[in-house]
């Protein structure tokens, strides 16, 4: 168990809860409403945020736009944007600058409008627009989606371990169950024109359309508006917060990229991980709570691996059977029914630490019984060419 | 509407594309370490060498791993039909994408580990030839 010095923990979350915005709602808007929110779950105050942590998404200059809206002059300021894993890798700064005494209270936020826009995130790619650039050039010209990217990681995963379709569609099928409790999540399906927003079978996922071979309908996520707000705060802050801390004890982040021999079926997570894992002294095998990336199957299952829960090659059997869902024995998997089920507003990272924080209060509406260690990580950028990882260990108080 | 092309000046893959019109596949390798400089550079990324070599590849090797596209909203692409992208290792020992072509099905003709050589394109409106890959 554990062995860490518990300097920081979350104490403030709030995840807005419309993934289909009203007209003229902005990113900035959404990330002002969430960090009030946010601060008032943790019954702290506006002056009291003394870190600002921003991945540019309310547009204008990093760090600097958000500070002038929200009448904020922090004495820390991280602009980390990586991508889906941007909140992971802010919130292992927050808890490595708190612990050096810079600054008490941080706040992570994040807005999206990538619905309302009807950003073509997963079925754009390439389009030879921009500067010309030394990857563009190399890239642009094959029609690569981004589903096909992480394709390519699940086709040489297949071919590598014997790893099965209906291996990755459990997967979809456990956190579908657990979007099917999440109330905000069923809304989520249904505001976006979700066929079906019930439970899904194996076959279910393996029949649904084909996007990108292996990748099916089922298997990627939706593209949703949304955002949310993270408060980390100073042990001393932490134990005169409403709520429980959820303890931070270990981050750590990670490149990939393409290289000549590279393994992709080895993701940055095999580097950020061991990092996270040591600074918290615990070990995949002991914790109740797995937040992973879903922007697909692949990813989840690739992680896993990294993460520790299984050997690299076997996070086919290791899901197999319904393992990762909240009410089995064992590690439960994206309880707010993910990126697949719940939201993807394109940087799902703050919702892994949303959530994580929410089983470790025990306020999940899959709620693991006695839920006590969790991970989230995340993965920006793409899972086939280049990507950051990012992982955060969370412990219950 | 015709696919992206690489844009000009770019220093670092001018060279390689600058050979595509001989119908060339080229690749540096570093003179200091000799490791292979892929995607082009201009150092090598193992060694830090500013000195480097190009050669000619055979233009032959095998499918590490590849999706066939069935959407695609880019106007380029989006009526092409299913066609694959796929990670090719040639056999001197660079990885590089590109797509899979001149198979009947894509959705079932092509494995990862099938054997592959290059098969010119020629553009349209460009001296460029794209390098594109087909069963050996």
């Amino acid at each position: 168990m554990a062995s860490q010095t518990r300097e920081a923990a979350i104490v403030g979350l709030y995840e807005y809860p419309l993934r289909k915005v009203e007209p003229g709602t902005t990113a900035l808007r959404i990330k002002t409403d969430s960090a009030a929110k946010a601060l008032a779950d943790a019954g702290l105050s506006w002056k009291d945020v003394d870190g600002l942590y921003d991945a540019g998404d309310g547009g204008g200059y990093a760090g600097l736009e958000l500070a002038s809206y929200f009448g904020f002059k922090p004495n820390v300021i991280d602009t980390s944007a990586t991508g889906g894993s941007s909140y992971e890798v802010q919130a292992a700064h927050a808890m490595r600058d708190i612990a050096a005494g810079k600054c008490k209270v941080a706040l992570l936020t994040y807005g999206s409008t990538a619905h309302s826009q009807a950003r073509a995130i997963g079925t754009g790619g390439g389009t030879g627009a921009g500067a010309p650039n030394w990857i563009g050039n190399m890239e642009d010209s094959w029609g690569q989606t981004l589903i096909a990217n992480y394709a390519l990681v699940a086709h040489r995963h297949m071919h590598q371990y014997g790893t099965t379709p209906e291996q990755l569609a459990e997967i979809s099928v456990a956190t579908r169950a657990h979007a099917v409790r999440n109330p905000e999540a069923v809304k989520a399906m249904e505001d976006l024109g979700f066929v079906g927003t019930g439970e899904v079978s194996i076959q279910d996922v393996v029949e649904s359309r084909m996007i990108a071979d292996p990748l099916t309908l089922l298997q990627c996520c939706m593209v949703s508006d949304g955002g949310g707000a993270l408060v980390i705060a100073a042990r001393d802050v932490a134990r005169g917060c409403k709520k429980p801390p959820v303890w931070l004890l270990g981050g750590g982040e990670a490149t990939a990229y393409p290289e000549n021999n590279r393994d992709i079926t080895i993701s940055a997570a095999a580097q950020s991980a061991p990092a996270a894992f040591g600074e918290a002294g615990v070990t995949a095998d002991e914790l109740d709570i797995a937040m992973i990336y879903d922007s697909f199957t692949i990813t989840v299952l690739t992680i896993l691996e990294d993460l520790g829960f299984c050997k690299k090659g076997e996070g086919g059997a290791f899901v197999s059977g319904g393992r990762l869902r909240w009410d089995t024995p064992g590690v439960a998997l994206n309880t707010d029914g993910g990126g697949l089920s719940s939201n993807h507003p394109g940087m799902r990272g703050l919702f892994l630490l949303l959530e994580a924080g929410r089983q470790l209060r025990g306020e999940s509406t899959s709620q693991k019984q006695g839920a006590k260690l969790a991970v989230a990580h995340g993965n920006g950028g793409m899972l086939g060419t280049r990507h950051v990882a990012g992982t955060v260990i969370l412990a219950a108080d | 509407m015709p696919r992206p092309l690489p844009r000009f000046p770019e220093p670092d893959t001018e060279k390689f594309w600058e050979a595509t019109k001989r119908h060339e596949l080229t690749y540096p390798t570093c003179d200091s370490c000799s490791a292979i400089i892929f995607y082009p550079r201009q150092h090598c990324p193992q060694c830090g060498s500013d000195k480097q070599t190009w050669h000619t590849s055979r233009g032959e090797g095998t499918v590490y791993s590849y999706s066939v596209i069935r959407q695609n909203r880019n106007p380029s692409f989006k009526d092409l039909g299913a066609y694959a992208l796929a990670w090719i290792d040639l056999d001197e020992g660079f990885r590089m994408m590109s797509n899979v072509t001149g198979v009947g099905d894509p959705t079932k003709d092509i494995k990862v580990g099938m054997r592959v050589k290059v098969q010119w394109e020629d553009q349209p409106d460009s001296e460029l030839s794209l390098p594109l890959f087909v069963p050996a």
